[in-house]
C-alpha cells in the first residue's frame, strides 16, 4: 500500500467556552464548565432549563464582505462552522482566498471538506407569520397556507436548513472545490466526517481537507425532543456545573449543547514540503455499529464501540495498552455509560487499570453532530501539551465500572490517544491519534 | 493510514427499489423503457393551493410483507420503510442473509457496512402548525414558549421526532442485516446517494469493508418540503398536465417533479463475490466528487464543480471521455441544470459531445431527492445488462444551445459497456461515478 500519512496541521472550535479551540481547552484544563441556565429563549415550561450555550459573536467578522449578502441565508448551525473553520485554518497557515485574496497559498481544487452535521432545527419566530396567517377559527387552515401563508416565507428558506450547507458555505468562504461531504450520523457525525477526510486524503483524492462538524442544538425544538425522550437530566436545573456526571453513581442524564469543531487534515508530503507545524498524526479509524430494538439506546455490551477501537487499533498495528489517553463517549446517561465502559473494559483486558480515560461532556455537554470533533481537538491539544486534565464531576463511579477515570490532571506524555463517538441510531467511531515523529 | 487489503475492484451483487414506477427493479425499467410516468394529484397532504399540485407518489406500499419482524420497524419513518423493501429485494438478489442471528452467506458481518445518502423523515406537520398557531402573538410579535411547550409536549411523539433523523434509516438496516462494519450516512442534497454509493466503492476498494449496502431514500412529499421547494421555484407548474410535466432538456422545461423512494445497491469486493459464487450485475470502476464553491443558490456559470467531477471520476476509473457510452445525467428539468449540465457534458467530452446519448429517466421517475441518484444507477447498470438506453420523454421542443443526444422520447438499443452517472445538489455538491460491464 502507498497510502499517505495523514497529519493534522490546524484545528478550531466554538464552544460554550469560547470562540476559539484555545478557549475551549484553557477551559478544559481550568476544570469548568460550560453549562449555564438557558438564555436563548425562555425555558421556564420545559423540564430542563440548562445547556451549553456559546458566546456572543458577530457573523460578519469571519464572512468576507463579497459574500455577507448570504449572511441571511445563514442558520446558527452554518454559523458556528463557519467560525470554527475560521480558528482552524488561522492556525494551520493557509491562507484561503476568504483570509486573504491577494496572498492565497493553497490550490483549491485539492481542498475537501467534510463536515457532520445535525437535523437542522427551524427558525419557529421566522415562519410563525406565515403560520398565523393560515388561521381560520383559530385552527391552521392549509388552503390558506398554499394560498397565502406560504407566499410569506423568504423564497430561500429550504436552503438555511439543508444539512450540507455547512459544508457549502465554509466551502465557498474559502474557496474548496474538492470533494464536499456531509455526514448526517447524530452524535457520531463528525468522527464520521474526520474518518472519511482521512481515507479522502489517505487515497489521494485531495492533500487537505477541513473535517468535523457543527450543530446548534440550544433551541425549543431540539430541547423538548431530547426532553420527551429521556435523554436529558431534568433533575439538576438549579445545579448546571455538577448536572452532567458521566460514568458517575449519581448520573441523570446528559445535558444538551451547542459548538462546531473542525480540524485540518493534510498529506504528510505537503506538511512538510510547506513546513507546516504538525500537532498530531492520525494512525488509525475504526467505524461499527451498535443493534439494539429500541433505537435510541445502547446495547447492553456495547458491542458497536467496541469493534470501533479494535479497528482502530488494528489499522495502527497497536495494543490496548499502547494507548496513553481514551476520551469516552461518556454522556452521563446512566444506561449508555455502563454499556460503553464495559466496552472499553473488552478492549483494554488487564491494561484498564493503567489506561487514563478523561470524558469530556461534563464540561462540554453533549454537542450532537459536533462532539466527536470537539474530543479530536481536546485529544490533540492533550497530545501537544503532554497533558490529560481532570475529569469533572465523576466523584463515584458506576456500579461495576472499572475504567480508570482521570480525576487528578496529569502531567505525561501522550503518544497515542483515541476518541470514541457512538450515536442513537447506533453508528460508531473511533479515531486514533499519534504524537508526530518524523 | 491503509486498509489491509491491497486495492479491491469493487462489483455490484444485488438492486431493489420501492419508487412511484414500481416496488421492484424490473417493473421500474418496463416503464422506463415503455416511457411510462406516473404523476399526479398529490394525495400525501392537501395541497390544492399550492402552485404546484402534483407529485409523482409510492402508491400501495406496505413494507412488513417483506419481513418477518415487522414489529422491529414499526416505528420507522415512509422512507425507512421503502428502504426496508429495497433493501430486503437487493439482499434477496445478492444472496445476502437477513434477519437471522446467524447468517451464512459468506460475509464477516464485521466487514460489511452500510452507507445510504438517506433523506430526514418526514415532519409531523400537524403538530408544527399546531403549536405554532398556539404559541405566536401576532401584535407582540413573539413566541410564547410556555404555550408552545404545552402543545407540543401534548402532540409530539418523541419516537417519530427519533425516526426523522436522517441516520436512522441505516438503523433499520443494521438491524435487519446485522451488519458491523463502517457505517454512515450523507446527505448532500440530491446527490447524497451517489455521494454514498461513490464513498462506499471507496470503502471496499481500500480495504475498511468486504461488502456495503448503499443506495438512499427519501420523501419531502409534506407540507413543509413542497413549500420549501415550491418557494424556491424549482417545481413545475403544469398542473394541468402532470404526466409529461417532467422536461429534463426541453425548451419547456419550467422545473422537476417531486418523487419519493428507496433505491438500494449491493458492493462487494470482486474476491468476495467471487468467492461466494454470486452473480456480478456490473463493475464500479470510478468516482470522483467536487464542489462548486460558488453560490448556494445558482450552479458556477462556467459548470467548473460538475467538469471537476466528472474529470475525476474518469481519472479514478483509468478511461477518458472516449470510452463512455452512456450518460445518465442528473438532468431535473429545471432551466438551470440542464443548462449547466449540457455546457459541463460539452466541456468534457469535446468533439463526443453531441455523439454520446444522454438521457434523464427523472422524465419519467421524476426526482426523488436524495435517492434519485441511486434509482439512476440502477437504471444505468439494466442500461448495460440490456443494451438498451432508456429515453428522455417529454422532449419535444428543443433550444438551441441543448443540443446534445438525448434520446427523445424512444428508447434506443445500442450496446452500452459503460455509463457515466452525475448528480448534483443545491449548493454546488457534485458527484459522478462509472459503472462498467463486467467481464
Amino acid at each position: 500500500m502507498n497510502d499517505a500519512r495523514v497529519v493534522v496541521t490546524g484545528f478550531g472550535a466554538v464552544s460554550p467556552f469560547g470562540l476559539t479551540a484555545a478557549d475551549m481547552w484553557a477551559a478544559l484544563c481550568a476544570g469548568k464548565c460550560g453549562i449555564r441556565p438557558i438564555i436563548t429563549f425562555d425555558p421556564a415550561n420545559f423540564d430542563c432549563r440548562i445547556a451549553g450555550q456559546v458566546p456572543d459573536y458577530k457573523i460578519q467578522q469571519y464572512v468576507p464582505r463579497s459574500f455577507r449578502k448570504a449572511i441571511k441565508l445563514m442558520s446558527r448551525d452554518i454559523e458556528l462552522a463557519i467560525i470554527a473553520a475560521h480558528d482552524a485554518l488561522t492556525k494551520s497557515g493557509f491562507i484561503t482566498k476568504g483570509i486573504d485574496l491577494e496572498s492565497v497559498n493553497i490550490d483549491p481544487t485539492r481542498v475537501a471538506i467534510n463536515l457532520g452535521a445535525g437535523l437542522i432545527s427551524c427558525d419557529l419566530i421566522e415562519i410563525a407569520p406565515a403560520v398565523a396567517a393560515s388561521v381560520t377559527d383559530g385552527k391552521f387552515d392549509i388552503h390558506k397556507w398554499g394560498k397565502i401563508g406560504m407566499e410569506l416565507v423568504t423564497p430561500l428558506w429550504l436552503l438555511k436548513y439543508l444539512p450540507n450547507m455547512l459544508a457549502c458555505h465554509v466551502g465557498i468562504i474559502h474557496d474548496i472545490q474538492g470533494p464536499s461531504n456531509t455526514i448526517t450520523c447524530g452524535e457520531a457525525s463528525a468522527s464520521l466526517a474526520i474518518s472519511e477526510a482521512v481515507q479522502i486524503i489517505a487515497r489521494g483524492s485531495s492533500d487537505v481537507a477541513l473535517a468535523g462538524g457543527a450543530d446548534a442544538r440550544v433551541n425549543p425544538t431540539i430541547l423538548i425532543r431530547a426532553c420527551l425522550l429521556g435523554r436529558v437530566n431534568t433533575e439538576s436545573n438549579s445545579a448546571p456545573d455538577s448536572a452532567c456526571r458521566p460514568f458517575d453513581a449519581d448520573a441523570r442524564g446528559s445535558v444538551t449543547s451547542e459548538a462546531g469543531g473542525i480540524v485540518v487534515l493534510e498529506n504528510l508530503d505537503s506538511a512538510r514540503s510547506r513546513q507546516a507545524k504538525i500537532f498530531a498524526e492520525v494512525v488509525g479509524v475504526g467505524e461499527s455499529n451498535n443493534i439494539n430494538p429500541s433505537y435510541d439506546h445502547l446495547e447492553a455490551d456495547n458491542k458497536g464501540i467496541q469493534l470501533a477501537i479494535e479497528k482502530a487499533l488494528a489499522e495502527a498495528g497497536i495494543r490496548p495498552d499502547d494507548l496513553d489517553l481514551i476520551i469516552p463517549h461518556g454522556t452521563g446517561i446512566a444506561a449508555d455509560d455502563r454499556a460503553e465502559a464495559k466496552a472499553i473494559e473488552a478492549v483494554l483486558g488487564t491494561a484498564v487499570a493503567k489506561v487514563p480515560i478523561w470524558p469530556t461532556k461534563s464540561m462540554l455537554g453533549t454537542a450532537g453532530a459536533a462532539s466527536g470533533a470537539l474530543d479530536i481537538i481536546a485529544a490533540v491539544c492533550a497530545i501537544g501539551d503532554s497533558k490529560i486534565p481532570a475529569a469533572k464531576n465523576c466523584d463515584k463511579k458506576i456500579d461495576g465500572c472499572n475504567l480508570n477515570i482521570v480525576t487528578q490532571p496529569q502531567q505525561t506524555e501522550i503518544r497515542y490517544a483515541i476518541c470514541c463517538s457512538y450515536t442513537y441510531g447506533g453508528q460508531t467511531a473511533a479515531i486514533l491519534l499519534k504524537k508526530y515523529e518524523n | 493510514m491503509a486498509g489491509a487489503n491491497s486495492k479491491e475492484r469493487v462489483v455490484i451483487t444485488g438492486m431493489g427499489i420501492v419508487c412511484p414506477l414500481g416496488h421492484d427493479v424490473e417493473t421500474l425499467w418496463q416503464a422506463l423503457l415503455a416511457g411510462k410516468s406516473d404523476m399526479g394529484r398529490i394525495t400525501l397532504f392537501d395541497a390544492s393551493t399550492y402552485p404546484t399540485t402534483f407529485d409523482a407518489e409510492v402508491k400501495g406500499y406496505s413494507f412488513a410483507k417483506y419481513i418477518k419482524n415487522p414489529d422491529l420497524h414499526k416505528h420507522s419513518s415512509r422512507s425507512t420503510q421503502f428502504v426496508i423493501g429495497a433493501v430486503v429485494q437487493a439482499c434477496e438478489q445478492a444472496h445476502i442473509d437477513f434477519e437471522t442471528a446467524e447468517p451464512s452467506d459468506g460475509i464477516d458481518r464485521r466487514r460489511l457496512g452500510i452507507y445510504l445518502g438517506a433523506g430526514e423523515g418526514s415532519i409531523d406537520s400537524d403538530m408544527f402548525f399546531c403549536a405554532i398557531v398556539d404559541a405566536w402573538h401576532s401584535e407582540k410579535n413573539e413566541m410564547n414558549w410556555d404555550a408552545w411547550a404545552t402543545t407540543t409536549a401534548k402532540r409530539m411523539s418523541p419516537r417519530h421526532e427519533l425516526e426523522q433523523e436522517p441516520n436512522m434509516a441505516a438503523a433499520h438496516v443494521a438491524m435487519l442485516t446485522g451488519a458491523r462494519g463502517p457505517t454512515r450516512n450523507c446527505l448532500t442534497a440530491c446527490a447524497a446517494s451517489t455521494q454514498a454509493f461513490g464513498e462506499a466503492m471507496m470503502l471496499i476498494r481500500n480495504g475498511y469493508a468486504d461488502a456495503v449496502i448503499t443506495g438512499g431514500a427519501h420523501s419531502m412529499i409534506h407540507p413543509l418540503g413542497v413549500m420549501g421547494f415550491s418557494r424556491l421555484t424549482a417545481l413545475s407548474r403544469k398542473n394541468e398536465s402532470p404526466q409529461t410535466a417532467s422536461r429534463p432538456f426541453s425548451a419547456t422545461r419550467d422545473g422537476f417533479v417531486l418523487g419519493e423512494g428507496a433505491a438500494i445497491l449491493i458492493l462487494e469486493s470482486l474476491s468476495l463475490a467471487e468467492k461466494r459464487g454470486v452473480k456480478i450485475l456490473a463493475e464500479v470502476i470510478g468516482y470522483g466528487s467536487s464542489a462548486d464553491a460558488f453560490r448556494v443558490t445558482d450552479m458556477h456559470e462556467e459548470a467548473r464543480g460538475p467538469i471537476q467531477a466528472m474529470e475525476a471520476a474518469l481519472a479514478d476509473s483509468g478511461i477518458t471521455y472516449k470510452d463512455v457510452d452512456y450518460i445518465n445525467p442528473h438532468g431535473t428539468g429545471t432551466v438551470e441544470n440542464d443548462y449547466i449540465e449540457t455546457m459541463a457534458i460539452k466541456a468534457v467530452f469535446k468533439e463526443r459531445a453531441k455523439s454520446v446519448p444522454v438521457s434523464s429517466i427523472k422524465s419519467m421517475l421524476g426526482h426523488l431527492i436524495g435517492a434519485a441518484g441511486a434509482a439512476e444507477i440502477i437504471a444505468s447498470v439494466l442500461a448495460i445488462r440490456d443494451n438498451i438506453i432508456p429515453p428522455t420523454m417529454n422532449l419535444n421542443d428543443s433550444e438551441p444551445y441543448l443540443d446534445l443526444d438525448y434520446v427523445p422520447n424512444k428508447l434506443r438499443k445500442v450496446p452500452v459497456n459503460i455509463v457515466m452517472k452525475e448528480s448534483f445538489g443545491f449548493g454546488g455538491q457534485n458527484n459522478v461515478v462509472i459503472i462498467k460491464r463486467y467481464n
